[in-house]
């Protein structure tokens, strides 16, 4: 047989980043580059700098050095020349564009679905809030695919006028899920998806991500400190400590043969019941 | 195997160290200039003694494992693929296209029927989902997992059903290359004969396959020939004494005397498979 083609077109690349708070504190010299359909686990304990770098690379805060580059793709991008793969620097363009593509292109999952969700308004204007962004105005529709979005992050559809307030904590990460998902993003960013659920709801949640990620071809930049998510989840990993990434590489080289004696450490420190 | 072929995949003086941060950087040295050759349609199984560390190899192979030293290379039409050091994101392409895996026990993924496990590395390549269900359900039928079982996620099932969803999920996607961690360990022998169907199966399709069978039967009528590992493996002696990483290179190499009480299984505390 021949060869198959082992690389995929670049989709984002983190060059140098650095964005420190204190002494240690923050993220610091990450490269790296995320590939399409690829997801891309980042562990590490709390305050090893995982969140900060989430947010540097989904736009929310500008790196003290180093660049993020988001490649358009073939598409083109909203606001920029359809038709033309472009390689935007995610901190040289205008806020509003970068904005528009965090609305658009991109998603955000918060671990906390209320910083995700409003709260006092129904599920389904949850989640056509950001297909009216698309422009998509048809009332029909939108409900119509916010019924569709509730049954396959399997909420029951008839509770589709429920202000999310009414749900329960599962419910509502859900249903941010659906929000985020339904505009078809080419890049999602996860902090903790299941951070804060009980076990039986995560494993739900996590067979959901699988299936989607794998339907929709999504890329995906997942922060977690739980190895046993990330081996489900995630097709390679980055570990931190201390602001730096210790060791990359392929999931199951990470976890089956660990290298750095962080990375070591972390993996034996497990507790499988 | 008397013709002289094409081998699909070739190891080359392969070595393979464990490095143990948690013990003060102890070097476990489990496999010293591994040389084998395998080609399409023929089966390799790997002889020794069990603890030696047979799925070691199987794990290198997968991309489990990291290769320390020496080549490991898969033949294409189009020329050679160093498998060490490749980027992750061609590991995906090679696990989904080219290499196959039966891991002794199944990851199981919560929630997650039979059916679905078995019909994942098909809808990975984009097949359709009806055509991945029918491959599935015959492939379960085969193994003669009972029907009531196919909906339900495998975690309770017992060792020898989840053998049984891990083999036809490993058989399902057709990989040129196949690798077979005791596929046969917990199964009967209705069902190890039906094993041994698939692979004369895969056999005849062409299919390159490393395998580790501990049941004598089946050993000798899948195996086209055996690999001793003996010589290469070194899980059972004295620990290697800590050396300075320059003594990593392969020329250096030269087989220790000594190694290791511990298996390489000691090494963490959650020794895990694959699922995929």
């Amino acid at each position: 047989m021949k060869c198959p083609q082992l690389t995929r077109p670049a989709l984002l690349e983190a060059r140098d980043i650095t964005r420190l708070y204190g002494r240690d504190q923050g993220c610091q010299d990450i490269d790296f580059t995320l590939h399409q359909g690829e997801v891309l686990g980042i562990v590490g304990e709390s305050g090893s700098g995982k969140s900060t770098l989430l947010r540097v690379l989904s736009g929310l805060e500008a790196p003290d050095r180093g660049r993020v580059v988001y490649h358009t793709g073939e598409a083109g991008s909203v606001g920029g020349n359809p038709g033309k793969d472009e390689a935007l620097d995610l901190y040289a363009i205008s806020e509003a564009r970068r904005r528009a593509l965090l609305r658009m292109e991109w998603g955000l999952v918060h671990q906390n679905p209320r910083d995700g969700l409003r709260l006092g308004v129904s599920a389904g204007a949850n989640v056509g809030e950001r297909l009216m962004a698309l422009g998509q105005r048809h009332y029909g529709d939108l409900r119509a695919a916010g019924q569709d979005w509730m049954g396959r992050v399997e909420l029951d559809p008839a509770r589709i006028d429920d202000a999310p307030r009414t749900f329960s904590g599962g419910m509502q990460q859900r249903l941010q899920i659906a929000r985020t998902l339904v505009t078809e993003p080419r890049l999602v960013f996860m902090d903790e998806p299941t951070g804060g659920l009980d076990v039986s709801v995560q494993a739900r949640l996590l067979d959901m991500l699988r299936t989607l990620t794998r339907e929709l071809g999504l890329s995906v930049v997942l922060v977690t400190h739980d190895l046993a998510v990330a081996r489900l989840l995630a097709h390679r990993l980055m570990v931190m400590r201390r602001g730096r990434v210790v060791e990359a590489g392929l999931t199951d080289q990470i976890l089956d043969d660990p290298q750095h004696d962080y990375t070591q450490l972390l993996v034996s420190s497990v507790l499988t019941p | 195997m008397t013709a002289i072929r094409q081998p699909f995949l070739s190891a080359s003086a392969l070595d393979k160290t464990f490095v143990l941060h948690a013990q003060g950087g102890q070097q476990l040295a489990v496999m010293r200039g591994l040389e084998l050759s395998l080609a399409p349609g023929e089966c390799l199984v790997l002889a020794g003694r069990s603890g030696i560390g047979k799925s070691t190899l199987l794990k290198m192979v997968n991309g489990n494992y990291r290769v320390s030293g020496g080549r490991l290379t898969l033949h294409f039409d189009d020329g050679e693929l160093a498998l060490s050091d490749l980027p992750a994101q061609a590991w995906h392409v090679l696990r989904r296209d080219v290499i196959g895996y039966v891991s002794q026990f199944l990851r199981v993924v919560p929630r997650v029927s039979a059916r679905e496990v078995v019909m994942e590395p098909l809808l990975s390549r984009g097949i359709d989902t009806d055509e991945a269900r029918q491959r599935a359900e015959t492939l379960l039928a085969r193994l003669n997992l009972p029907r009531r079982l196919w909906d339900l996620a495998p975690g309770t099932f017992s060792g020898g059903e989840q053998q049984r969803v891990n083999i036809a999920r490993g058989f399902i996607a057709e990989h040129p290359l196949l690798l077979l961690d005791e596929p046969t360990a917990s199964l009967d022998a209705a069902n190890r004969e039906v094993v041994v169907q698939l692979i004369e199966e895969a056999k005849a399709r062409g299919t390159a396959m490393l395998g580790i069978f501990h049941d004598e039967d089946v050993r000798e009528r899948v195996a086209d020939r055996l690999l001793p590992l003996e010589g290469h493996m070194l899980g059972a002696g004295e620990p290697a004494p800590l050396t300075e990483p320059s003594a990593l290179t392969p020329a250096s190499c030269s087989a220790p005397a000594s190694c290791s009480a511990a298996t390489p299984s000691a090494r963490h505390s959650t020794p895990q498979e694959p699922l995929s």
